[in-house]
């Protein structure tokens, strides 16, 4: 069973229908008290960095759960999108400090002529080590993404997948338990399923 | 490098899929989402869907539909039609589809874009621009109300105004030439392009993997298709295609 959190951003929606695509009961879930019973968390995000995180630090006991879950119980967590660039310690995007469970920062696209922010659209992430989330995934996968900021971790090793867009950046990141997506897996099609399948089996 | 975006924009009536030629005569294609089944076997890149039947009055947004739709499709998903407030931005939003499409909102309201963009964020907000060329001026003119209402103003003015609600994409329609598989309106959608820092999805007219190829060497780099997805060939029967990647 899988607890997508619902902290009133992102859409919760598709990555529900996703799971039931795939036969993976999940469940939305804001209750911290009844996420505290969880096997396996999803964070997903849209939207602005500091609107996310005063969202999670404003409901009461929410930020302690996610601590305790991430770094003393250590269940499987699966950050997506925006929710991927919460758990790095701070954002160029914002002010408030991120979860910090993976020693990395957000940092924005630089200016470039030709190329658009945000990053929209379908585009390759390679898998540069083997790791149980891209699992079966072939070298020319595409996914489909949506940011205008990037994931720069403090040392490659925690890196699972680079995307090139300008600039290469960090498109998967994990640490331990810790796991997080750049692209929107609920929203690419079969690598996306392929994804989200791993996901459930860790 | 980022792939370029080739997006099949269905038209939905009285909860049935149609298709328009210069957003007129609507003709029956099929059941919904059947054909999005479809479109989601093929992997298609995204998929805009248009509730063209929304300015009359009574017009509801069909929930159940999108929820249907959306529980098929795996792919990223726009929808427009009747959105006039934030709560049913809301709603699009919980049942999973990631964009919202406005077209005649931002003629009459444009103060509720400004807060579905807040709200929501210009990634998730697309603006749908319908023009059409004034026979004796020549000159491209926005049309809102599903094509019926002349706004007066001049395609790019109207444009450039989208980007400073805060808009995230523009989707330009040339009303001239949908469903007529003359291929796109090059001149227009260069000139527009120019001016805008947002991704920009040039839709209308499109009639061939040859002006998909076409407009990509310019640099578009996403495009609309309707005609080309749900016909066989010009004035020929229906069948629900994608062109080959492999040729684009």
């Amino acid at each position: 069973m899988i607890t997508i959190i619902d902290y009133g951003i992102g859409n919760v929606g598709s990555m529900l229908n996703m799971f039931k695509h795939i036969g993976v009961e999940a469940i939305i879930e804001s209750n911290p008290i009844i996420i505290r019973k969880a096997k396996k968390l999803v964070l997903p995000g849209v939207g602005s960095f500091d609107a996310a995180m005063n969202n999670i630090n404003s409901i009461t006991g929410l930020r302690d759960v996610l601590d305790y879950k991430a770094l003393a119980e250590r269940i499987p967590i699966l950050g997506v999108c925006l929710g991927m660039q919460l758990m790095t310690s701070f954002s160029e995007e914002g002010k408030v400090s991120g979860l910090g469970w993976i020693p990395s920062r957000t940092c924005r696209f630089p200016k470039h002529t030709s190329l658009k922010v945000p990053h929209m659209g379908w585009n390759v992430a390679l898998p540069n080590k083997p790791n149980l989330l891209t699992k079966q995934l072939s070298d020319n996968s595409r996914f489909y993404f949506v940011h205008s900021y990037y994931v720069k971790v403090d040392d490659p090793v925690y890196s699972i997948m680079r995307t090139h867009y300008n600039i290469d950046f960090d498109s998967a990141i994990e640490k331990d338990n810790i796991y997080g997506v750049q692209f929107h897996p609920e929203k690419s099609h079969k690598n996306g399923m392929q994804i989200l399948k791993n996901f459930s089996l860790i | 490098m980022l792939s370029k975006r080739i997006i099949p924009c269905l038209l939905l009536k009285d909860h049935r899929l149609v298709k328009t030629k210069q957003f007129k005569n609507p003709n029956y294609i099929g059941d919904p989402c059947n054909t999005i089944r479809i479109f989601n076997e093929l992997e298609v890149d995204e998929l805009i869907i248009l509730d063209i039947n929304s300015y009359s009055k009574n017009h509801e947004i069909n929930y159940s539909l999108l929820k249907d739709i959306a529980t098929e499709a795996f792919m990223p998903m726009g929808y427009g039609g009747g959105i006039r407030t934030l709560d049913q931005a809301r709603k699009i939003f919980e049942i999973g589809f990631e964009k919202i499409i406005l077209n005649s909102l931002i003629f009459s309201s444009p103060s509720t874009v400004k807060k579905l963009v807040d709200e929501f964020g210009s990634q998730a907000v697309v603006g749908s621009v319908d023009y059409k060329n004034n026979f004796f001026s020549k000159k491209n003119y926005v049309y809102v109300n599903s094509g019926n209402t002349n706004t007066g103003i001049l395609v790019l003015d109207y444009c450039k105004n989208l980007i400073n609600l805060g808009i995230g994409e523009i989707i330009l329609t040339s009303i001239n030439r949908e469903g007529t598989w003359l291929g796109f309106d090059l001149d227009t959608i260069k000139n527009i392009e120019k001016h805008i820092n947002v991704p920009l999805i040039a839709h209308g007219g499109c009639g061939s993997e040859e002006d998909i190829n076409t407009l990509f060497k310019l640099d578009i780099c996403s495009l609309g298709i309707g005609s080309l997805v749900v016909y066989s060939k010009k004035d020929k029967g229906v069948l629900v295609n994608m062109p080959n990647r492999l040729n684009v």
